[in-house]
Formats: C-alpha cells, sequence, structure tokens
C-alpha cells in the first residue's frame, strides 16, 4: 500500500478476473446463504432467476479477495523499488451495495475499484481514511456489483 | 421442499425476528479470511496483535456472511424470499474474535409493494449483530424482496405457490 498522503482521488486500480464455478457458488451458498436459487440448479430454473446464481455475499467475498491480492503485487513493487510500504488498516464500513444483475454459474466477474475520497482520520492521527467505489462486470460488459467503502491508511507523517 | 409459510405481507414494521446464539469458531474463521480476505489480522494471532485491530479478529465480510447466514436459519428458510437488491450501509463498530458467540436482532423498519410487479414486495431490515456481552458489534440495514401471497412465480424454487395456514 502507497502512503495516505500518495493516494490520489480518481485513481482507477483494476483488480482482475473470477470465475464463479458452479460447485463453488453452492458450496459458499451450504455455509452461508443456504436459499434455493443459490443451491440446486433444478430449483433456481424455477424461481425468479430461471438459473443457479452467486450469493451477492460471495460476489462481495472475491472483490476483497482480490483487492487484498492486488494491494500484495504493490507492496511487492514497492519493497523491489527500495520503497517503504504503508499499513493497510480495517474498514469502519461500506454503503450503497448493489446487486445489480444476478451472477450466474460460469459468468467471469472483472472487478475494479476508484478512489472517490481521502480524509485525515480525526480520531487517529496516523491514519488516514480513503473512500473507494468498487464494482464488477460480467463478460459481457454488464456491471453485476458496486458499493463504496472505506478504509484506513497509513499516513507517511505518522510512520515509525 | 416445504411450501413458504411467511409472505411480503408477513413482514410489517417493526416487527423483530431474532436468533443465536451462534459461535464463530476460529478455524471457520480463519477458514474464510485464508480464503476471502488474508489480511495479517484474521489469519494469524501474532501478527494480527502488531495490527490496529490489537488482536485476531473476524474478516468483515465474514460477518456479513454470517449475518446472511443467521438471517436464512431465523426466518428466510422459512420465507418467500426472492432476493435482495443490495445493502443500504454496513457498520463494523468492533471487532468480533475467534469462538465469540453473536446474536443477531431484524427488525422490519417500512414495507413496499413493487410498482413493477404485483407479485412481490420489498422489506426493508435493520440487522443489528450483538457479541456475548451484549455489545452491538455491527449493524446492517438492506431490503429483502419478499413474494406476496397472491405471487404467481414461485420464490425458494417452489412449484406453486399457496397460501400456508
Amino acid at each position: 500500500m502507497k502512503f495516505f498522503e500518495e493516494i490520489v482521488v480518481g485513481e482507477r486500480m483494476e483488480l482482475g478476473a473470477h470465475t464463479f464455478t458452479a460447485s463453488s457458488i453452492k458450496a459458499f451458498a451450504r455455509d452461508f446463504d443456504p436459499q434455493p436459487f443459490h443451491l440446486d440448479e433444478a430449483e433456481a430454473a424455477r424461481s425468479i432467476y430461471g438459473a443457479l446464481i452467486a450469493s451477492g455475499w460471495h460476489t462481495a467475498a472475491v472483490w476483497m479477495r482480490l483487492m487484498v491480492d492486488h494491494q500484495r503485487r504493490e507492496d511487492d513493487g514497492l519493497r523491489e523499488r527500495g520503497e517503504p510500504v504503508a499499513a493497510l488498516g480495517p474498514s469502519p464500513g461500506f454503503r450503497e451495495l448493489k446487486w445489480l444483475k444476478p451472477v450466474y454459474a460460469g459468468d467471469t466477474i472483472s472487478y475494479s475499484t476508484e478512489v472517490v475520497d481521502t480524509r485525515p482520520s480525526t480520531s487517529r492521527p496516523r491514519w488516514g481514511l480513503m473512500t473507494i467505489r468498487n464494482s464488477g462486470v460480467n463478460q459481457k460488459g454488464e456491471p453485476v456489483i458496486s458499493f463504496v467503502s472505506v478504509v484506513f491508511v497509513e499516513r507517511r507523517t505518522g510512520a515509525a | 421442499m416445504s411450501v413458504s409459510k411467511l409472505f411480503w405481507e408477513d413482514f410489517y414494521q417493526g416487527r423483530v425476528f431474532e436468533h443465536g446464539p451462534r459461535r464463530l469458531p476460529r478455524e471457520e474463521m480463519i477458514a474464510f479470511a485464508a480464503e476471502f480476505d488474508p489480511q495479517p489480522m484474521h489469519l494469524d494471532e501474532a501478527a494480527a496483535r502488531a495490527t490496529m485491530m490489537g488482536g485476531l479478529c473476524a474478516s468483515g465480510w465474514y460477518l456479513c456472511c454470517i449475518v446472511m447466514r443467521m438471517i436464512v436459519d431465523a426466518f428466510a428458510h422459512d420465507a418467500a424470499s426472492m432476493g435482495s437488491p443490495g445493502v443500504d450501509e454496513v457498520k463494523w463498530l468492533i471487532p468480533v474474535r475467534p469462538d465469540d458467540q453473536v446474536r443477531l436482532r431484524a427488525t422490519v423498519i417500512e414495507t413496499r409493494a413493487s410498482g413493477s410487479r404485483p407479485d412481490m414486495g420489498f422489506v426493508r431490515f435493520a440487522f443489528e449483530l450483538f457479541n456475548a456481552e451484549g455489545v452491538r458489534a455491527m449493524t446492517l440495514s438492506s431490503s429483502m424482496m419478499m413474494a406476496r401471497r397472491n405471487a404467481r412465480y414461485p420464490a425458494g424454487g417452489e412449484s406453486e405457490t399457496k397460501v400456508a395456514r
């Protein structure tokens, strides 16, 4: 992670893509979202969705994984150049999560993130808060998920 | 597959559903993090101690998934759920630790019929997740789509929709 001071509003990150297989959709749903349209092809065919779809939480959790992987690659690049790496803190939450279209078995979702705001934390001087808009589009270019989240990023001035 | 018992009409403003306690096992918490949120604060006790969280804590996305599971177990398994268009807001208020016991409270905030689909309606909920001490650890506000009693389309995979009871 870059330090808070170096983050530019408007900066966009391409996080990569993930294909949702029927078996991964069902395995996730068995643990966390056991509704018929996430569990069983035949029952899903009779639902409003017409076919097996991924839990929206599955689609969101995969964004997190790709974001962590992206940050790791960025950190590796910083270390290779001998630059310091800022800590990425936790998140106080997110808002405006929209599941815009169903994610069907076999769909490949490409995720991206754009910085929409930065502000220093008032309560934690070592940290700033980065607001990001996150989205995923399917192989047809249709948006399937969008949300706005906030995360703590270490400030350079606060670095040890 | 049983016939749904709860339809849109059964979710009225102020109705409360409660569920739990549910233990969040350390292994499950870490396994989720390894797959979806592999950050030190969610994976490794020693590394987590050096972070803002001060020790190993659940991924917020794991908590969202646990809330979802508790929603299903509390009422959605028995309801004509047709999914959700999204989530207005989630706040992660305090860290949730391995083996914590959590409880869910779901309060119906408002309901409205769908303008475009006479067979369904929306139910807006405030979900609150509490830890074993009764401290609120997370809030989630979200709408769910529910079939109406007169629905022609089955929700939850029913091949026919009946008015139960």
